[in-house]
């Protein structure tokens, strides 16, 4: 039988785990509805990890990291927006360039500040805000609801966002630009603003993901500690089939099964770490296969607008 | 469009990739006084670690350039057939794995024998980890840039484990391998120096792509099918998917040579974080090069110099060594720039 404190500590480390992805892929969700594919999320969520950390030091107070964290992955998302909508690059290299350049300057910007010591940062951090009543659920209700308001305000955004693109006009608009640009354009949608918006908000999201990565889970800063979950995030809006709804599940179930090799240390099984850290990739893949599979990306994802002439 | 754009209008695609080195160079600089540091000191040290004597280029650039060119060369294929094969990191880590583990089994084996072992093992592993992506884009109609994204961080805590696990020295201390079998040693090209054969084998397959993709019937497919996949079924019985299925999977394998040719030519054993990236600086290579597979020989020295430089730069002027990953960037966005502006200009040109 399973130890009475172990599975409720299991959900809490799934969602301390989940709301970070939960809130760069909320965010991607959007940016790719407008047709955009931005493999660059690491990067503003690498930098949003370092501004955040560098807000929280500066001020003394984490609340004013998550909007540095959120301001920090909204400039990296700029660059990638100035090269895709302003000069029509390709999505995918600028994306990955941008990544790049997001891991290389933070790594740059943290050693020339704090000097390649090695010597953890301690910053102030975002303590968890426990939702009376809700918080008393057996179970899951520590889980849920005594997290850090990051988390709350990822639970928000599911539905927020949802209701957005599929009840308003703008989310329309959104997604007309994402499945027909050429058509959206003649119905007087201008795609390239639309487009500019929707990645500056999916990396402000980034952003404020890895804000909640440095100052509510870590409670430090260290080169990389992205560690791919920009990316972990884009399989996530797969998985979540591109509905916010479905993508904070996606979230949460990627968070469990980062937060396995926690649970099943517990129980005392003794079983490879690496192989662990691997699994959650492995089941993304699984997923991809088996029950995504042939589900419908938004028509005109990662495609160039407009259009290159032929020949040209 | 001004005088810029008739200077762009004349330049052609080499001249355009030395304007894009020079934006970079600027940028870069800028950034560097910004930071706070002397440009001219940084890019001193970096010249002088990476060809100030013949021992720094031998030993420090063209053996960097090892790995970057034939990662390289995996990245120029692949987009060239129009497959987004980001995975090369994966595939580099995979190629260390199987190269090690044949390298350590290998005992008194003859290096003629036990040589080409090592490397087949790493073109092979590479193959299979580009197998998952490929089948599961051609079978299933999932996106291979997701896929071979995942596969590089499955590839990367696949050679964690292994040193942590079965393949764990025997003193069990460090979490890297016993060095690999005096045999599966790639030989020292030029004596006294470490630059190893590997390089030369780097030329080679280099020269060979190149005749595949310029004289081969091959080549004419897959240039046609990355150009335009609808196209290049109309244009002849060209079979898309099995172009497709071909280039990825030599990618993979190469990338996974990469690997096996570090194991084996330059560590002689397999660690933790083996790579600094190579597989995602293997873009900027190719992108720099044109995805033309002479070309990548030269980007691949020059991201050599870069990298080798950088230990220097970190020395001499104080610089952390990562800014080197933000230089790399900016060569591909640079790169991006320059060619969408040459682009609009000849647009420009032939519509007015």
């Amino acid at each position: 039988m399973v130890e009475s404190a172990a599975l409720p500590a299991f959900f809490e480390a799934s969602v301390r785990l989940g709301v970070p992805l939960a809130l760069a892929a909320l965010g991607e969700t959007v940016t790719e509805r407008s047709g955009v594919l931005n493999i660059g999320l690491e990067g503003s969520f690498i930098a949003g990890a370092l501004g955040a950390s560098l807000g929280a030091l500066a001020v003394g107070s984490a609340a004013t990291g998550v909007l540095a964290g959120g301001a920090a992955g909204l400039v990296v998302a700029a660059v990638f927006a100035l090269f895709v909508v302003g000069l029509n690059t390709d999505q995918i290299i600028t994306g990955t360039a941008v990544t790049l350049g997001g891991l290389g300057f933070t790594g740059a910007v943290y050693q020339a500040r704090f000097g390649a010591t090695g010597t953890a940062l301690t910053l102030p951090t975002l303590s968890a805000l426990p939702i009376p009543v809700l918080s008393d659920i057996p179970l899951v209700g520590r889980a849920l609801f005594a997290q850090a308001p990051t988390a709350y305000l990822a639970y928000a955004l599911a539905p927020a966002l949802w209701y957005f693109l599929y009840r308003t006009e703008w989310g329309l608009e959104l997604r007309a630009v994402g499945e027909a640009p050429a058509a959206a354009e003649a119905a007087g949608v201008r795609v390239g603003p639309t487009r500019a918006a929707a990645i500056l908000f999916g990396g402000a999201l980034a952003g404020v993901a890895g804000a909640h990565l440095a100052l509510a889970h870590a409670g430090t800063f260290s080169e990389n500690m992205s560690a791919g979950r920009g990316f972990i995030a884009i399989a996530v809006v797969v998985l979540g089939r591109w509905n916010p709804l479905w993508v904070l599940v996606a979230a949460l179930f990627f968070g469990a099964a980062s937060a396995l090799q926690f649970f099943l240390q517990t129980l005392g099984l003794d079983l490879p770490y690496q192989l662990f850290l691997a699994l959650p990739y492995l089941l993304t893949l699984a997923a991809l296969a088996g029950w995504v599979g042939r589900s419908r990306a938004p028509a005109a994802l990662a495609l160039p607008w407009p259009r290159e002439t032929p020949g040209a | 469009m001004g005088a810029m754009g008739e200077l762009l209008r004349r330049l052609g695609p080499a001249w355009a990739t030395l304007l894009a080195l020079l934006g970079t160079v600027l940028v870069a600089g800028l950034l560097l006084v910004a930071g706070g540091y002397d440009p001219f000191v940084a890019a001193g040290a970096l010249v002088s670690g990476a060809v100030g004597s013949p021992e720094a280029f031998l030993s420090v650039t063209l053996v960097r350039s090892v790995p970057l060119i034939l990662t390289g060369l995996a990245v120029a294929l692949a987009f060239r057939a129009g497959v987004w094969n980001i995975g090369a990191e994966g595939q580099l880590y995979a190629g260390a794995v199987a190269a090690a583990w044949v390298g350590l089994s290998g005992g008194d084996l003859p290096a003629w024998i036990l040589l080409p072992a090592v490397l087949a093992a790493s073109a092979v592993a590479g193959v299979a980890w580009a197998l998952v992506p490929t089948v599961m884009k051609l079978r299933l109609g999932v996106g291979e840039v997701i896929t071979t994204l995942l596969m590089n961080f499955v590839g990367i805590n696949l050679a964690a484990w292994a040193v942590h696990g079965p393949l764990q020295e025997a003193r069990g201390v460090f979490p890297q391998t016993d060095p690999i079998a005096a045999g599966a040693r790639l030989p020292a090209l030029v004596p006294g120096s470490r630059l190893h054969v590997g390089f030369l084998l780097a030329l080679v397959l280099a020269a060979l792509l190149w005749g595949v993709l310029r004289w081969s019937r091959a080549g004419f497919v897959l240039r046609s099918v990355g150009a335009s996949q609808p196209a290049a079924r109309v244009a002849g019985r060209m079979n898309a998917p099995r172009a497709v299925f071909v280039a990825f999977l030599a990618s993979g394998a190469l990338a996974g040579l990469a690997g096996g040719v570090e194991v084996s030519g330059v560590t002689f054993a397999l660690y933790e974080g083996l790579s600094p990236g190579w597989g995602y600086t293997a873009i900027a290579v190719a992108l720099l090069a044109g995805l033309h597979p002479g070309a990548v020989v030269a980007t691949g020295i020059l991201f050599g110099a870069l990298e080798g430089g950088a230990g220097s730069m970190q020395r001499v002027a104080g610089i952390p060594a990562t800014w080197v990953i933000a230089v790399e960037a900016l060569v591909i966005l640079s790169v991006l720039a320059v060619d969408q502006l040459r682009r609009r200009v000849v647009r420009a040109a032939a519509h007015g």
